[in-house]
């Protein structure tokens, strides 16, 4: 009987809604990569049916994850977290480089980036040590996670990966204004600077010259911009801006069509779809995140205890930050740094390490729900 | 089960900043949506005007150049396609990779390319860097296109002249505008890398010939490859020329100089009609039409011959005893002389301290006028010379064209000298002496003439003083209007003369051919008359022709016209450092008479139906 119970309200945890988001989500996201690569000749199988192959693999991911327990996850979260450590100093010599970064590691015909997956072991690795004890005082609350962090962001940023580095970070101060420092306003100060970092950038970036941003570029991240000279990001512009109100409809974006726009089937493809589908697009793919983060945050506020709340919180605080900082570069608000938008972007490790977290949050929220362990 | 750290103060402190989190977020989305509406929205128009620039280059299209026929409608230049080498600029990612590799793949020199690539111009629009490549190298660019964006091979027109070396210095060559050309107001549609007309006819109906640009929008990728075109003004062929020549007769007097400098001018003198005009050593505008290294220009323009010298109308020559028909139509209008009066000659006139030689030492005892036409006796004429005066014999000389250009349709055209005292004052600054009148009465001292007015002289006097100005062109065809417009024949007036004395001197020219001067010049199937000349060199000679270095030998000159009754074409025929134009060039003009005589009769030159001539041979640029 009480099992019955626990399985009826472990389906129960199954939200639609929550569901129907990530998939609508995904959906724009393999429609906008068929797009803008279905010209494209070459012996590999396209990019869109690629991507529905991750989606799928992401869908494993995201069941295991929801069914699994993230309490019997959390015991495994320092083993899990020495075991990513070495795969990146794996990757620092032996790791596949593309575009001047090595990030990648070679595995059969396909790669993957261990860099990503970095991320969520993060998640697990502070939540489990805010909630394995009552962490006091400003040592234990800051300082000890803050080693905990440190090899991880250091060997992501030694790839170089300015764009994971700073997903750390955020998740880092997330984790940490969650459990509450003594000192309040630091944490939201922190936060925020992240969060409105775009905007402030936007203030220092805009008064210094050319030469000087290029300078400063090539010395954040020298392998992203080889053509200079803000090409990128001018063509990034330009492509969200022509898209005016309604957009130039499915397969009409010139600027990524026709390739005036780079990667615009990774990191830049929220331009394809915004010069594609227009401000109206915009406002409903915007809409879809915010509904999906308002959910996750639900489930972060409902969670049973403290390790779920701060397993979801952090898994929100990643997810957020790699939108707002993916849109604010796309928009030319924010320095380009490699980060993809999650869900939409095509990418193997990242869709699959996306899911996975969204699965393990519908876990927080299903294990809220049953009585028992 | 595990111990839970959940205490109640933490959970209330969870919610409140879970409230934080979320009222950030919004913010945040907010911002983001606020930032986008701005690039979309406000700015959207803006963006989308730099989209379209983006993706699409503005391409010319070439027209293709009017095509080039002689009399009867003999093709003498047309087009042919050719491989070329474009670079737009604006999508170079690296100028000096790109210079690097055209310089490994295809041998281009670098320095010429670099020098196309930083020359002025728009960075959108694709600049020409190299003509008339070959297949295999046409080929090797497009294979490795992918690697040099920007580049592009583009099939054009080539200009073509099939015959070669015939009549190069009528047609001239085209070539790229230049830099100076581009700054001047008759160039102001084209633009660099364009080919305009450079030499002979090519030059001078430039404006004709050249036709009107097209253009095309094309859509680019961020490459510069071309996706889709869309032809907003289809290119206008340039209009056709039919010119006076018969490109047969055009050869024979070329070849007849052969290796020899010199120059060989025949026409109509009832038309000015030019029907050949030749001058030796020639070049090939096939050659000088492609782009030239620096090695090759320097080579051609040091040429000691000077090939691109046109000798028919840039050449000026004294005239010699040539000068003694308009010397004689003076001497009989100002009564200076009847037909009848005589002069003897006992080989030499003496003026002051001077001795004026005769060519022939013993003297041609009395002559009158025929016979000093017949067999040029120099004294008969420096006696009436010395009788009329420079400016009598100046204000002749001028009604028959010396000392001005005939205004043929040929560049730089020279215009000679034909002195006067009010000249030598102007151009020396000093007074006219009374020798120097001795000496122009033969033809010699200050006096120059083109082989081209003196087949006007000659054809003028043939025609009884009514000239007409020699052409090149006698019919243009309208590509756009399909018509074709014939050219009317330009009088240049008619020398105030009694019919009487044109044919005192007629008759006297052709007795220099039957008997005088010039026998060598004598057809069994035309009457020929002429006059033979001789233009000195050098004042000094020692010892005989033979021993004389060639450089310093005569320029043998030779008028003819024929058939004596009814004229129908006048030559002028110089040979350089020939000597005796009787021995060197009469020989030549008959050839060239004798083979316009057997070409003759000829059909009309240009008729309604010619306009359908050759239709094929425009090439494949047309559209």
């Amino acid at each position: 009987m009480i099992d019955r119970l626990t399985e009826h309200r472990g389906l129960d945890s199954f939200d639609i809604r929550y569901v129907a988001l990530i998939l609508a989500i995904l959906g724009i996201g393999v429609l906008s990569i068929y797009s803008v690569t279905h010209g494209q000749k070459g012996g590999m199988a396209p990019y869109y049916l690629k991507q529905l192959i991750w989606i799928g693999l992401g869908a494993a991911a995201f069941l295991v994850m929801w069914a699994s327990d993230y309490h019997q996850l959390a015991r495994f979260a320092y083993p899990a977290y020495a075991f990513i450590l070495l795969m990146l100093v794996f990757v620092l010599f032996e790791g596949r480089t593309s575009k001047g970064a090595q990030r990648w590691i070679a595995l059969g015909p396909f790669s993957f980036q261990p860099s990503e997956f970095a991320k969520l072991v993060l998640v697990l690795v502070l939540a489990h040590y805010y909630s394995k004890a009552p962490r006091v005082g400003w040592l234990q609350r800051v300082i000890v996670p803050g080693l905990l962090v440190l090899p991880g962001l250091f060997l992501i940023l030694k790839q170089p990966d300015l764009g994971s580095g700073l997903s750390f970070v955020a998740v880092y101060a997330a984790m940490l204004l969650m459990v509450g420092v003594r000192s309040q306003a630091l944490g939201f100060i922190l936060l925020f600077s992240i969060m409105l970092f775009p905007f402030a950038w936007e203030g220092v970036w805009g008064s210094l010259h050319d030469y000087q941003r290029q300078r400063i570029m090539a010395f954040v991240d020298p392998g992203y911009d080889p053509g200079g000279k803000g090409y990128h990001a001018l063509q990034s512009k330009i492509a969200i801006g022509s898209g005016e109100l309604l957009g130039k409809g499915l397969y009409g974006g010139t600027q990524s069509q026709l390739k005036f726009l780079p990667e615009g089937h990774t990191d830049f493809v929220f331009a394809v779809f915004a010069e594609e589908w227009g401000f109206l697009g915009v406002l409903v793919l915007l809409t879809l995140f915010v509904g999906l983060i308002w959910l996750s945050l639900e489930i972060a506020s409902k969670a049973k205890d403290q390790l779920g709340a701060l397993l979801a919180v952090g898994i929100v605080a990643m997810l957020c930050f790699c939108v707002v900082v993916n849109i604010g570069m796309t928009a030319g608000m924010f320095p380009i740094v490699g980060i993809p938008l999650p869900l939409v972007s095509y990418g193997g490790s990242a869709t699959i390490m996306t899911m996975a977290a969204l699965g393990l949050l519908l876990n927080v929220k299903r294990k809220r729900l049953s009585l028992f362990y | 089960m595990a111990t839970v750290h959940y205490p109640e103060a933490e959970s209330g402190d969870l919610h409140r900043r879970l409230f934080i989190l979320r009222v950030g977020l919004l913010l945040v989305v907010a911002l983001l949506g606020l930032r986008l509406w701005h690039l979309q929205i406000r700015e959207g128009p803006y963006y989308r005007d730099l989209s379209e620039n983006n993706r699409t280059r503005l391409v010319l299209l070439e027209p293709a150049r009017g095509l080039i026929y002689d009399r009867h409608g003999v093709l003498l230049a047309n087009n042919v396609p050719s491989f070329s080498l474009y670079v737009t600029l604006e999508d170079v990612k690296d100028r000096e990779a790109l210079i690097q590799q055209l310089s490994t793949l295809l041998g281009f020199d670098p320095t010429l390319v670099r020098k196309k690539m930083t020359a002025r111009g728009s960075k959108l629009l694709p600049r020409k860097i190299k003509d008339r490549m070959t297949l295999r190298d046409a080929m090797l660019v497009e294979s490795n296109r992918l690697d040099m964006p920007g580049v592009m091979i583009q099939v054009e027109s080539q200009r073509n002249y099939p015959g070669g070396v015939t009549a190069a210095h009528l047609l001239g060559y085209v070539g790229e505008i230049s830099a100076d050309q581009l700054e001047k107001p008759e160039f102001v549609d084209l633009h660099q890398g364009s080919i305009v007309g450079q030499y002979g006819v090519e030059k001078s109906y430039d404006r004709h010939m050249r036709g009107m640009a097209g253009q095309k929008n094309v859509e680019v990728d961020a490459l510069g490859h071309e996706k889709k075109a869309v032809v907003v003004e289809r290119p206008q062929a340039g209009n056709d020329l039919y010119l006076t020549i018969d490109v047969r007769l055009q050869k024979v007097a070329e070849d007849l100089l052969g290796g020899e400098y010199g120059a060989i001018v025949a026409l109509d003198p009832n038309s000015g009609d030019i029907l050949a005009m030749a001058s030796r050593p020639g070049f090939d505008p096939n050659v000088l039409s492609r782009e030239l290294t620096a090695k090759q220009w320097v080579e051609i323009v040091q040429d000691e011959g000077r090939p691109l010298n046109n000798r028919a109308s840039q050449g000026q020559y004294p005239p010699g005893s040539i000068f003694k028909i308009p010397m004689a139509v003076a001497a009989l209008e100002t009564k200076t002389m009847s037909p009848s009066s005589t002069v003897f000659c006992n080989g030499g006139y003496q003026f002051g301290k001077r001795l004026y030689h005769d060519w022939k030492a013993s003297g041609h005892g009395y002559v009158d006028l025929h016979d000093a036409l017949v067999h040029s006796c120099d004294v008969y004429f420096y006696t009436i010379g010395q009788r009329m005066g420079i400016d009598v014999m100046a204000e002749f000389g001028k009604d028959f064209g010396l000392g001005k250009a005939t205004g043929v349709e040929l560049p730089s055209e020279r215009a000679g000298i034909m002195p006067s005292t009010a000249w030598k004052q102007k151009a020396k600054n000093e007074q006219w002496l009374p020798g120097e009148t001795i000496s122009a009465a033969i033809g010699q001292g200050y006096v120059t003439v083109t082989p081209l007015q003196m087949a006007s002289l000659v054809g003028t006097v043939a025609n009884n003083g009514v000239s007409y100005r020699p052409r090149l062109v006698q019919a243009v065809m309208d590509r756009t209007l399909g018509n074709l417009q014939e050219l009317p024949a330009v009088p240049r007036g008619k020398i105030n003369a009694k019919p009487e004395t044109f044919r005192v001197i007629k008759d006297a020219l052709a007795d220099v051919v039957t008997k005088g001067t010039a026998t060598r010049a004598k057809s069994s199937m035309v009457t020929i008359g002429g006059k033979t000349g001789t233009a000195q060199v050098a004042a000094l000679r020692t010892g005989p022709e033979e021993n004389i270095p060639k450089k310093f030998r005569d320029h043998a000159w030779f008028v003819a016209f024929a058939p004596v009754e009814s004229p129908k074409i006048a030559v002028a025929v110089l040979a350089e450092h020939m000597g005796h134009g009787g021995a060197a060039a009469a020989p030549l003009a008959k050839e060239v008479i004798e083979t316009y005589m057997k070409l003759a009769p000829q059909v009309p030159a240009v008729t309604s139906d010619l306009s359908g001539v050759n239709r094929s041979e425009r090439s494949a640029k047309d559209s």
